[in-house]
């Protein structure tokens, strides 16, 4: 046998290993859950990154878009020239409504134009499969992957785009990727839908004829020289290109692909900031208090060793190899769990956000920052019962300690104790006895359940944010977008439009906002008053009239722009005549989504100076008309894109419970394991120190279930007491998730439901009945003899 | 004692065997034994003689390998875990060497433990009276001498009136003085309440004390040798 050619004490160690198995599996599971964690979220942030900066970097993703109506080709060379401009280039980007075989509803899209010869140098695109179309044939396109896949469409297949008014059968001849389009979303939508939105890619000369852009173009693209001012040089091209109707160039930060990207880059490291730290320290307090009392149970041995003349050392190190093994055993599940988790995160995400190429690769730093952690755990969590096992004199150790005092109780509890049973006496005295342990042992499972709260509220969180948002403010069924500002009279004809049952027109403008040196680019909204599809809602969730004049910003705006309501707002409308001035903020609004800025329509086309012109319309359906209004919206040449608020719902709750399930589902697993090991670790602890009392009571002739109840009960009662601390961690846990996943993007609000306390609760109950079960079967086989003969 | 009446105990061929093949040892080998009720018996032998398993085995936490045992008109044989813990609760009282009082409950708790469970007990105070405590009741074990955490452990074995009582080694952990007060409570009990009591004991000067000695070797009973002038705990001396 392997085990005789190990030294006794180490002999010992492995024996003593095993006696422990359980326990020791406990702890090094709960290291192992806050080393997977790290090692998940850290190397998915870092192989998010990495990818992305690699994927731009190769396919040169743009660092500025520059929309504008029309400008001639040659323009290009003053773009070129601009300051800070290290290439520049020119397409063509238009919205599309798609008709694809078998989808009734309209479907929402881009069509961007491709070189005459070679590819795109910016914004360059990744074929999948297939081929480039060919110059000569008008008709042939490239479809985004994620759309392509999701209508089984492939090279050969055919569809119908309404291209600038005109129905066109375009053939698909390759299936592509793109950088633009990683996290491929509608404009307005808060989560992708594959199968509604979708992008294309067409020659040049074919797309320009369809749009009226010969020898012209609608967005140029721009690399910049490192180290430079994007702002000025967006200042610069507004100016440049304010009389081809720009409407604003942007940046990547408000690339609305790059932007979700960055979100989620942004919530992986809270994640990986937050959670696994959660779990080391439930880790130390288990090693604390196992290692602790061990080594209490084991004085004895200790004396003894000592008096055989093992140095202090020699016997602290024995006990050091011990929680080194459980500390490694811990950091190989870490690292098992972490790359298993990593990897089926990554696949995730490969159907999420579409990078050619989505590899999660943890570098060797992150495992040894893990390993780094794990070891400052163990010691921290160890070092006051090695010390102790260092201090402990021989001729002390070798005397059993005396019995546990307890004559100093609480009066309180001395007052309570006439009405209670002597083996409830024994529970409360015994906790007051040891308080220390007893409020560790509760916070344990308290942070089961407050990391339980705070993982699966955002559940709750996401859902209430989108009954608000779909159903208090935005109470459409439809918006229509239309390709050029119409004007009021087109909502007359869309009134008329199968199953339409109310229409309310909108304006969306594109401007510069400028509050002193903070600046946005937005898009102002113009609604009619008394609006009852497109509603604003104060911060109590109640509608509010939209004002006559001023404008309102949503929350989150006024607070980018750090702005009050009152105060002058400096407008710079992009479109039109492009007038400047000062508009009063005549109120905040809450919003949960994007940054919003909203006006009165006629306030709005005043400002423009223009008669009432609408970009929009919100509609209100007949649900059983929809097949037949979706067969009029496509044919409809005006319409420049349609949304549909139903499927974006259904394409958010599909998304969620695909990704944040997952989430929950193994949140829910850790939280129950911390639940477990913290339980079942108190339970055996207990079980080992007072074994001989409770013995000793079943002699005296207590049934197993009355013994049961001395140990079991005062784990009950911690597991009780410690459902509202863990609530309230669970709240706190939340609060902090939602300050940090405050963005431009969403806002979540804290809402926790009564329901995810109680799954929390029950989580945590469950845990602590299957722990106390498993140590149950152990009182059972107390061995009642051994109890008559020996002595602590 | 009438004779129409069932002895305390009656054992038949009780054999306990540990272990299985070339390690088995016998720990009992073919033991038969009456005890009549309210006699005071001490069990004396060397260590490994087989004293202390007989003894559980008669207070019902031991089976043995082969043979029967009578309390009173049952077979404790014949009996599963919960009537095994049944007949504890109700017949039985224990003292151990080691006192094993819950050092969670104080003096008078660690008796009124046992009296909230059984039939007709005697109040707490009594049974630390009985044991010459009364003064001491409120006191934590901690806070009580070896010799006074004995006579707890007494009072808490008596306090339910049991049948009989069961001491092993009570006097083990004790220096001789205290060890003589403790057996006159085990007398007293004996004598005032006739309760059977059944002491296990290496020390042969206890034997005196005894209206049945029972000398075990080897997992037998080598010799029973019966007292008609027992003598009192405090003519004792070692």
């Amino acid at each position: 046998m392997l085990i005789e050619l190990l030294k006794p004490l180490d002999r010992k160690l492995l024996r003593d290993l095993w006696a422990i198995k359980g326990q020791a599996l406990a702890i090094a599971v709960v290291i192992g859950c806050g080393v997977g964690m790290y090692i998940m979220s850290k190397g998915m942030l870092i192989s998010l990154a990495e990818t992305r900066a690699a994927y731009y970097e190769r396919y040169r993703f743009a660092d500025v878009w520059a929309p504008v109506k029309r400008a001639p080709n040659a323009l290009l060379e003053q773009i070129t020239e601009l300051p800070d401009v290290r290439r520049a280039e020119t397409r063509i980007r238009a919205g599309v409504i798609l008709d694809v075989e078998g989808a009734a509803a309209p479907i929402t899209g881009e069509i961007q134009s491709l070189p005459k010869i070679a590819r795109p140098h910016i914004n360059d695109i990744v074929l999948r499969r297939g081929r480039y179309p060919d110059p000569i044939h008008e008709e042939e396109v490239l479809a985004l992957d994620a759309f392509a896949e999701a209508h089984g469409l492939e090279p050969g297949n055919h569809l119908y785009g309404i291209l600038n008014g005109t129905k066109k059968k375009l053939t698909i001849t390759g299936i592509v990727q793109s950088p633009e389009y990683v996290y491929a979303i509608s404009p307005g939508e808060i989560v992708p839908d594959k199968k509604r939105f979708g992008v294309l890619w067409m020659n040049r000369e074919a797309l320009a004829n369809a749009f009226d852009l010969d020898g012209a173009f609608n967005e140029a693209v721009i690399l910049t020289s490192a180290g430079s001012s994007e702002e000025a040089l967006l200042e610069r091209l507004d100016q440049l290109l304010k009389r081809y109707g720009a409407t604003g160039a942007y940046g990547r930060s408000q690339q609305i692909s790059d932007q979700f990207l960055t979100n989620e880059i942004k919530q992986l490291e809270t994640i990986g900031r937050l959670l696994p730290p959660i779990f080391l320290l439930v880790a130390t307090f288990l090693l604390n208090v196992v290692v602790g009392r061990l080594i209490d149970t084991e004085r004895e041995q200790i004396g003894l060793l000592k008096a055989f003349g093992y140095r202090d050392r020699a016997v602290a190190l024995h006990y050091l190899k011990m929680i080194g093994a459980i500390t490694l055993i811990g950091i190989v599940i870490g690292i098992i769990l972490g790359l298993w988790l990593g990897q089926g995160l990554a696949r995730m995400y490969q159907d999420y956000f579409k990078f050619p190429f989505l590899l999660f690769r943890a570098p060797a730093d992150v495992y040894l920052l893990s390993i780094g952690f794990s070891l400052i755990v163990a010691a921290v969590g160890t070092s006051s019962s090695v010390v102790k096992v260092m201090r402990l004199e021989p001729a002390v150790a070798m005397v059993p300690p005396p019995p546990p005092d307890y004559s100093r109780s609480a009066r309180w509890l001395e007052m309570l104790a006439p009405w209670i049973d002597q083996p409830s006496r024994m529970i409360l005295r015994h906790l007051y006895r040891w308080p220390k342990r007893a409020a560790m042992t509760c916070i344990g499972i308290a942070m089961s359940m407050g990391l339980l709260i705070g993982s699966s509220f955002s559940m709750d969180a996401m859902l209430y944010m989108v009954d608000i948002s779909f159903n208090v403010i935005d109470r459409q069924d439809v918006t229509v977008n239309f390709v050029e500002p119409r004007n009021l009279r087109a909502v007359q004809d869309v009134l008329h439009a199968p199953g339409v049952l109310a229409a309310e027109p909108f304006r969306a403008v594109p401007v510069v906002l400028r509050n002193g040196q903070r600046t946005r680019r937005e898009a102002i909204i113009g609604l009619v008053p008394g609006a009852d599809l497109g509603r604003l809602v104060d911060t109590d969730l109640q509608p509010v009239p939209l004002p006559r004049h001023g404008i309102v910003l949503s929350d989150k705006l006024a607070e980018l722009l750090a702005i009050r309501a009152g105060e002058p707002l400096r407008v710079e409308i992009r479109t039109g005549r492009r007038p400047e001035l000062d508009v009063t903020v005549a109120g905040i609004v809450k919003t949960f989504m994007g940054t919003q800025a909203y006006m009165d329509l006629r306030s709005l086309n005043r400002l423009l100076k223009e008669d009432i012109a609408i970009s929009g319309t919100y509609l209100l359906v007949d649900p059983d008309l929809t097949d037949a209004l979706y067969t009029e919206l496509k044919g409809t040449p005006v319409v420049a894109g349609v949304s549909l608020q139903e499927q974006a719902q259904n394409a958010f709750y599909e998304t969620l419970q695909e990704s944040l399930g997952t989430f929950v589902f193994f949140n829910t697993l850790f939280a129950g394991l911390i639940a477990v090991g913290v339980v079942y670790n108190s339970a055996r602890i207990s079980l080992s120190e007072r074994g001989r009392e409770l013995a000793s009571l079943r002699v005296l002739g207590l049934t197993r279930g009355e013994v049961s109840y001395i140990l079991l009960g005062e784990l009950a009662l911690l597991t009780l007491a410690a459902l509202p601390l863990g609530a309230l961690l669970g709240y706190l846990l939340a609060w902090t998730l939602v300050q940090s996943f405050d963005t431009e993007l969403f806002r979540i609000p804290l809402v926790v439901s009564s329901s995810t306390y109680g799954y929390a609760a029950l989580v945590v109950v469950l845990a602590a009945v299957a722990s106390g079960l498993l140590v149950r079967r152990r009182i059972d086989r107390l061995d009642l003899i051994a109890v008559l003969k020996t002595r602590e | 004692m009438e004779k129409n009446e069932h002895p305390a105990f009656r054992a038949e061929g009780l054999t306990k065997l540990y272990g299985s093949g070339e390690s088995r040892v016998y720990a009992l080998r073919g033991v038969d034994l009456e005890v009549p009720r309210g006699e005071m018996v001490v069990l004396l032998g060397p260590s490994g003689s087989g004293k202390s398993t007989l003894l559980n085995i008669l207070g019902g936490l031991d089976s043995p390998t082969e043979g029967r045992v009578y309390f009173d008109s049952w077979e404790l044989t014949a009996f599963d875990d919960e009537h095994l813990t049944r007949f504890r609760r109700e017949y039985v009282g224990f003292v151990f060497q080691f006192y094993n009082l819950i050092p969670s409950l104080t003096a008078r708790e660690n008796v009124a433990l046992v009296t909230e469970i059984a039939e007709e007990p005697m109040t707490p105070e009594r049974a630390l009276e009985l044991v010459g405590l009364g003064k001491r009741m409120d006191h934590f074990p901690a806070q009580l001498s070896g010799g006074e955490q004995q006579r707890v452990a007494i009072a808490r074995a008596i306090a339910k009136q049991p049948r009989v009582l069961f001491c092993d080694e009570p006097t083990g952990a004790l220096d001789s003085k205290t060890g003589i007060v403790v057996l006159e409570a085990i007398a007293r009990v004996n004598h005032e309440l006739g309760t059977t009591a059944m002491v296990i004991t290496h020390n042969a000067a206890i034997a005196a004390m005894a209206d049945r000695v029972l000398h075990m070797a080897d997992g037998q009973i080598q010799q029973t040798e019966l007292n008609s002038h027992p003598c009192d705990p405090h003519e004792l001396s070692w």
